[in-house]
């Protein structure tokens, strides 16, 4: 069931991915972008993260993609038709992509020759509970810091989108 | 890669594959993509892949911390969306394009 | 202990609050701090003499180790003695006098805190050097005393010829700076330190060099150091040009303290020279020609700073001839008189200088007498002084030399007798002609305030009575044996007659037929030009120094060295880099794309890399 789970989500998400790479609307790399996270969402759960598993859906699928889309209508950006000119970096570039996979592969495998396998309820330290007891034990400085972050970026955000004030 | 005749679980390492081949696909998005807001979203998949990265890290050891690095990209990734986005609309807003390719003051 | 360290404090002091301060205190405030530093370092100055008396050996505080290298171990130490407390008086009391003296003087001047502060630094320095227990303690003070007359010299900062002025006297000091550096050098490679009391206890066992040695070599440095500070042939240049600064300036350093610094440290090693006649030698020559060539040219200048300028390079001849002969505690005498007298004679000059709104050529003065009475008595008193008219400070004095010189050399004494003589001739001259005879000026001429006249009333009587109340040769018998017994009263008569023959020569040609001098000075032509000019010795140094380093720099080092070396080589680098950079730019397309494919392509050799390590280990970890 776990196998099944895995390749059923993992094809999902390839797919998605090269989905978003390939059309040439936003809004339909966008779309393609919150299949890739949603079964990644499913991915996590099968690896004992719960918390992760939520706030991937809500965070990013939810908030952050939205984010995206919002822009994308404000801007009204349509597909993209610019000439393919870019050919010669194509060229080079997608050997070197290939290369690329080819060799994080191997590195994966050679690496781990006696990988565990993943198998769903094994590790059940992903849960809410345990995430916010890290959080604010151990990690209670970067969180704050992270929260500082946030309101900066709030400020940031607030000061690049404003209106001219001539 | 020795044949697996249809496991009931599948080694960490495929998770680990799963991960580098989502990172490609958003690199090449990033590098072959010309519009900005694309080319936004092909660095958010980058950042999906490291998290799996992560959490698939966090199962072998048994530990909980990966699950928080996760959680801080998140937060970064949240807050970087925010500001890339106003950095978009900013841009778009005095060049009136997204075209990656016609923005290139940072050549001298 | 009985805490030294306060004599030179109280002016640091005065220094520091003056100078970060002074410039929001009223200009009360200002002079009260500055002139209660100096009475205060003179008041305590008295009270550690009183307490140490009878001092026959020298008094040492040690405060703390100040530098520690190896073998070479200075503390800082301050030592009094009976010469220094004959310095210590000196300088603080007519620090305090002319300090005084200053506060009227410069009251309607700009910068009146930094004048201050600038003459508490000096003190502070100057008391630095006379207590100093080593060399290069006393190197401080003498490079401190060189640094504020500098200052001082430039502070009308914004007049050209003021700041050149104090360039000269700067550079012709650093002459004489290095000589004095290269004595310490040799004094700790022979005897191992530089501490006073070791190495006068050294110099002791070692036998008089008959010919060069290394302590004719150590002497020779030290006057060199003497002679820039102290204004002896050839560094003599700059105190003419040093009379650019304030009067009272003038008064305190350039007459009174600070260029007998070099008389006092010959004194002080004086132990060391008794072991070299050679340098001794040239030490009594060297004063002689200064006294002499200085008086010369004395005689013809008509700027009333300048020929008190000459004045005191000529006396510093004299105390210079004096310490040559061995007769230390009569030049030490002369000194004392001599900071009283020429003190007295500048702080006049300054007087009438006041009285005439900055009138300094003697040709627009005359007949100033009845005008400004006071300061025509005062001055007086200095003139008599100088001129060595019987029984005032300088004659005194000025007979001790002569008559230590006559025991060593006849020549040198009639010489010295002769440049007596013209002293007075001088000294009168310039008191005919700005006190006697018709007012030739414009101006008009006011008394100066009470805040003037009484320090030079205090002086005065000082120049007229210095010398009996003073004996300084019996002050300083434990460090200096007096040398040959009694006086004799042929000498005492050749030297007072020279005096008054040049007062009454004086008094002929300024007074009597104001005509002469003209006729002399037309019938003597070149000769007079000659001295006029002042030998043409700025001029020479112009030539043979000057324009050939001048022009060597600018050829050699600019053009050659700077330019076309040093440039070409910075330039060719940086045109290498721009080659360089002209193909590497091509990289640098502006398009994000391109930069990312390189990350990519950087990352995947790091990749392949990382792989190769895992194939050939067979394994990350």
């Amino acid at each position: 069931m776990d196998a099944i789970l895995f390749f059923l989500f993992a094809a999902i998400a390839v797919v998605s991915a090269i989905n978003v790479v390939v059309q040439r609307h936003p809004i339909s790399s966008a779309l393609s972008l919150v299949g890739v996270m949603g079964s990644l969402a499913v991915l996590y759960l099968l690896l004992g993260a719960e918390f992760i598993a939520a706030a991937q859906m809500i965070v990013y699928a939810g908030a952050i993609m939205v984010l995206f889309v919002f822009v994308i209508m404000l801007l009204n950006a349509g597909a993209e038709k610019s000439p393919r000119k870019g050919w010669i970096l194509t060229a080079v570039a997608m050997p070197l992509l290939v290369l690329f996979l080819g060799m994080v592969s191997y590195i994966i495998q050679r690496g781990f020759p006696n990988a565990p396998l993943v198998v769903f309820g094994q590790f059940t330290g992903g849960s809410p509970k345990d995430v916010g007891m890290a959080l604010f034990t151990r990690y209670l400085l970067p969180f704050e810091i992270t929260s500082v972050l946030i309101l900066i970026a709030i400020i940031g955000a607030v000061v690049l989108a404003r209106k001219e004030m001539e | 890669m020795p044949p697996i005749p249809l496991p009931t679980a599948v080694p960490l390492t495929y998770y680990l594959i799963l991960s580098a081949i989502l990172f490609a696909l958003g690199v090449a998005g990033f590098l072959f993509r010309k519009s900005l807001i694309t080319v936004f979203m092909s660095i958010e998949l980058m950042l999906n892949a490291v998290n799996l990265t992560f959490v698939t890290f966090s199962y072998q050891h048994k530990q909980v911390d990966g699950h928080l690095f996760t959680f801080f990209v998140m937060v970064v990734a949240a807050a970087e969306a925010a500001v890339g986005l106003a950095i978009i609309l900013t841009v778009f807003k005095n060049r009136g394009t997204l075209a990656v390719d016609e923005i290139d003051s940072l050549k001298l | 202990m009985h805490h030294l360290w306060l004599i030179p404090f109280f002016p640091l002091a005065g220094f520091l609050v003056n100078g970060i301060f002074g410039r929001r205190f009223s200009k009360g405030l200002v002079s009260m701090v500055a002139v209660g530093s100096v009475a205060l370092s003179f008041a305590w100055a008295l009270k550690c003499l009183l307490a140490l008396a009878p001092l026959e050996t020298p008094h040492v505080e040690r405060y703390f180790m100040w530098i520690q290298s190896g073998s070479l171990a200075i503390p800082y130490e301050l030592s009094v003695d009976r010469l220094t407390a004959i310095m210590l008086m000196v300088v603080t009391g007519i620090g305090s006098l002319i300090h005084i003296y200053a506060t009227g003087y410069m009251h309607d001047e700009d910068g009146f805190y930094r004048f201050f502060a600038y003459l508490n630094l000096f003190m502070f320095f100057m008391l630095t050097l006379v207590l100093a227990n080593n060399y290069l303690l006393l190197f401080v003070g003498w490079e401190g005393v060189g640094l504020c007359s500098y200052l001082l010299i430039g502070y009308y900062f914004l007049k050209h010829s003021a700041s050149t002025a104090g360039n000269k006297a700067f550079i012709v000091n650093r002459i004489g700076d290095f000589g004095f550096s290269l004595a310490m050098f040799l004094i700790f490679i022979t005897f191992g330190s530089l501490d006073f009391q070791k190495v006068f206890e050294a110099a002791k066992a070692v036998p008089v060099e008959v010919s060069a040695g290394m302590m004719t070599a150590i002497c020779l440095l030290l006057l060199v150091g003497a002679a820039g500070k102290s204004a002896q042939i050839p560094l003599y240049v700059w105190l003419p040009d040093a009379m650019e600064g304030p009067t009272p300036v003038s008064a305190l350093i350039h007459a009174a303290t600070m260029v007998t610094a070099g008389v006092y440290m010959v004194a002080r090693s004086a132990a060391i020279f008794t072991k070299a006649p050679i340098a001794m030698e040239t030490v009594a020559w060297v004063g002689l020609a200064t006294a002499v060539m200085a008086a010369t040219i004395g005689m013809t200048q008509f700027d009333i700073k300048k020929v008190y300028a000459y004045s005191t390079v000529s006396q510093l001849g004299y105390m210079f001839l004096a310490l040559g002969v061995g007769a230390f505690s009569a030049g030490i005498w002369h000194v004392v008189t001599h900071a009283f007298f020429k003190a007295l004679l500048f702080l006049g000059a300054g007087s009438v200088i006041h009285a005439l709104h900055h009138e300094q050529d003697m040709r627009n003065m005359g007949g100033l007498r009845t005008k400004i009475p006071i300061t025509f008595a005062v001055l007086a008193c200095a003139w008599i002084a100088i001129s060595g008219v019987p029984f005032t400070s300088g004659w005194y004095s000025k007979e001790a030399i002569l008559g230590a010189v006559h025991h060593h050399s006849p020549l040198m004494y009639w010489i010295g007798v002769a440049t007596a003589a013209v002293t007075a001739f001088y000294v009168s001259r310039s008191m005919f002609m700005t006190f006697f005879g018709e007012y030739r000026g414009h101006a008009h001429p006011h008394e100066s305030p009470p805040v003037m006249w009484v320090p030079l009333a205090v002086l005065a009587v000082l120049s007229l009575a210095g010398g009996f109340l003073f004996n300084v040769p019996h002050i300083l018998e434990p460090l200096f044996p007096v040398e040959h017994g009694g006086h004799d009263i042929m000498l005492e008569i050749i030297g007072s007659a020279a005096g008054l023959v040049g007062i009454g020569l004086a008094y002929v040609m300024y007074v009597a037929s104001p005509g002469l001098p003209d006729s002399i000075s037309s019938s003597l032509g070149g000769v007079y030009r000659l001295v006029y000019n002042k030998y043409y010795v700025d001029e020479a140094y112009d030539a043979t120094v000057v324009r050939p380093l001048v022009s060597g720099s600018r050829t050699g080092l600019w053009q050659f060295g700077d330019v076309w070396l040093i440039d070409g080589v910075v330039n060719g680098m940086g045109g290498f880099a721009r080659w360089i950079g002209g193909g590497v730019r091509t990289l640098q397309s502006g398009s994000i794309r391109s930069y990312a494919a390189w990350v990519v392509a950087g990352a995947v050799i790091f990749i392949i890399a990382a792989g190769a390590i895992a194939g050939s280990n067979g394994g990350l970890r």
